[in-house]
């Protein structure tokens, strides 16, 4: 089991006071906090390895080189991958996403072409989609969510005839469901489909295997896996890499350029154009490291054990709802909740008085939203340094923001 | 600081002229969809006086407090005064520091108000 309480020291923000109170922090499904480690890691590589990558022959070109690569490595054992070269850096899981869309969905996809998306999909895995389909007269179906927060994989099944291409996030950000990805996978290979899976939320919570998986196309971003912006990763492999034109263009993608005429550079290098974020990338490697350490069996087993009581907690306090499955097992550590009476963006107002960070909104999920009935829910999401009394402050500070809005007001 | 302090929970719950008029000279509606919010608002002019203004809708209690707010601060209001008043006006009215992502729920029923006025110029003049 890890020590949360021990593992705070890691985390230099968590000793800043908002509002003078300390800092609860519940907001890592956006974005996980950074630890010393892996910003110490960025500094250090700036101020002494620092240099071009891949354009130098020079000592510290190549010490840069050969850390950004060594980078790809680690990344691509932590999530199984068969070889560095099934991995690509990109900005983020969204621009990993675009990528897709645009490399291999524009030059494979043809009008009347059908793509499964989900219900529960976050904008990233839906508007490049919408912006495909609009381009080249796509259809595009959305396997059903269940009233319990599950896929419907009934409905799914149904939708999957003769699609083309599936798309499903392997962890709802909203209702935390954890999808059966390899099922999924499994069905559509059948079909004869290809499968996109939205990694963003399961890379932080869940150990990954990636020959385990098998999707075509593997996304999420470093910064929700306690690494910096700036960097994210695509997986994807050989038979696949074949069907892919290049997205950006430019300098390093290429293999030989003439007046008018180029050849590429064999992947992962023709999906990095130009200067890539290396310090970025390295520092995405540390903090993988960092999990490695922990264990990812370790982290899923904490985010579970914070999870049940958040559930537990949460739901004991009359006129909370909580969004999604009722069983930890199903999800990871997060839970979408709405209190009566209270919009979410006020409780959020009212909860960050007391230092409690919460996200709320429609967290890019709106289609969702609709689903569920309401324009906007809060969102409470635990890390590795999450404790139960940080469970404790969060529904303290609910059932104060219920007094607030209870008390009868003079006229 | 409380952000909701006395004045805001008073016209969040005891909004001032919430309803529906109908007939109105204007009707505008106004929406935040990052938040959900949604507000109509609904004048009546006697000459180029606002005479009864209301409002209803849903949102966060920043958005509908506002909104009552506004509806009071209006009221009797010539449409040449209504133009005229900006954005530093309306937070002031609602007197606690909005954070800048609050600031537009405080700020949603003056956009809707602005907008109204603009539709209401070419059915007004018009009309005199
Ligand atoms: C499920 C899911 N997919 C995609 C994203 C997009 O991630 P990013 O904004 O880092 O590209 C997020 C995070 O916001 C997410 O939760």
């Amino acid at each position: 089991m890890l020590d949360p309480a021990k593992l705070r020291a890691d985390f230099p923000i968590l000793t800043r006071r908002i509002h003078d109170k300390p800092l609860t922090y519940l907001d890592s499904a956006a974005t996980a906090q950074k630890p010393s480690a892996m910003l110490e890691a960025m500094d250090h590589f700036y101020r002494n390895h620092y240099g071009s990558v891949r354009r130098g022959i020079y000592t510290l070109s190549e010490e840069a080189t050969g850390m950004y690569e060594a980078a790809r490595e680690t990344v691509a054992e932590f999530i199984g991958a068969d070889s560095s070269e099934e991995i690509v850096f990109t900005k983020n899981a969204t621009e990993a996403i675009n990528l897709v869309a645009y490399s291999w969905g524009r030059s494979n996809l043809r009008k009347g072409d059908a793509i499964v998306l989900t219900e529960m999909e976050h904008h990233a895995n839906l508007i490049p989609w919408y912006i495909l389909a609009k381009e080249k007269g796509l259809e595009l179906r959305f396997a059903k969510v269940t009233d319990g927060g599950r896929l419907d994989m009934m409905d799914f099944e149904k939708k999957l005839k003769g699609a083309k291409l599936v798309c499903v996030t392997h962890v709802s950000n909203v209702l935390g469901t954890i999808n059966p990805v390899a099922e999924i996978t499994k069905l559509a290979h059948e079909a004869g489909a290809k499968v996109l899976v939205d990694g963003a939320q399961a890379a932080p919570n869940l150990p990954l295997d990636m020959c385990e998986l098998e999707a075509d196309w593997y996304v999420f971003s470093g910064h929700k896996l306690y690494g910096p912006t700036g960097i994210g990763v695509l997986r994807t492999h050989a038979p696949v890499y074949e069907a892919m034109q290049p997205f950006l263009s430019g300098g390093e993608m290429i293999n030989e350029v003439g007046l008018g005429d180029v050849t590429f550079a064999e992947p992962p290098a023709t999906f990095e154009a130009g200067t890539m974020p290396a310090a970025e990338a390295i520092g995405l490697a540390v903090a993988i490291d960092y999990l490695n350490k922990l264990g990812m069996d370790s982290v899923r087993e904490h985010e579970q054990a914070v999870t049940e009581y958040a559930l537990e907690k949460l739901s004991a306090i009359e006129g909370v709802k909580i969004y999604g499955s009722k069983k930890a097992e199903d999800r990871v550590g997060l839970v979408s909740f709405t209190v009566d009476g209270i919009h979410p963006h006020d409780l959020a107002s009212l909860l960050d008085q007391d230092g409690v960070a919460i996200r709320s909104g429609h967290h890019c999920a709106q289609p969702l939203h609709q689903k569920l009935g309401v324009p906007a829910t809060a969102r409470a999401s635990f890390s590795v340094f999450t404790t139960t009394d940080d469970i404790d402050r969060l529904a303290t500070s609910i059932k104060a923001a219920q007094k607030t809005f209870s008390e009868p007001v003079k006229a | 600081m409380n952000l909701y302090r006395e004045h805001i929970m008073d016209h969040y719950k005891n909004p001032r002229n919430r309803g529906t008029l109908p007939n109105a000279d204007m009707t505008i509606e106004e929406s935040n969809p990052v938040c959900g919010d949604k507000l109509k608002l609904m004048y009546k002019l006697d000459g180029d006086r606002v005479n009864e203004v209301k409002f209803e809708g849903e949102g966060c209690a920043i958005s509908l407090a506002a909104a009552s707010m506004l509806t009071e601060m209006i009221e009797g209001k010539t449409l040449e005064e209504l133009k005229a008043i900006r954005d530093e006006d309306m937070l002031k009215q609602i007197g606690v520091p909005l954070s800048p992502t609050r600031v537009k729920c405080g700020l949603l029923a003056l956009s809707g108000l602005r907008k109204g006025l603009k539709q209401d110029n070419l059915a007004g003049y018009g009309n005199s």
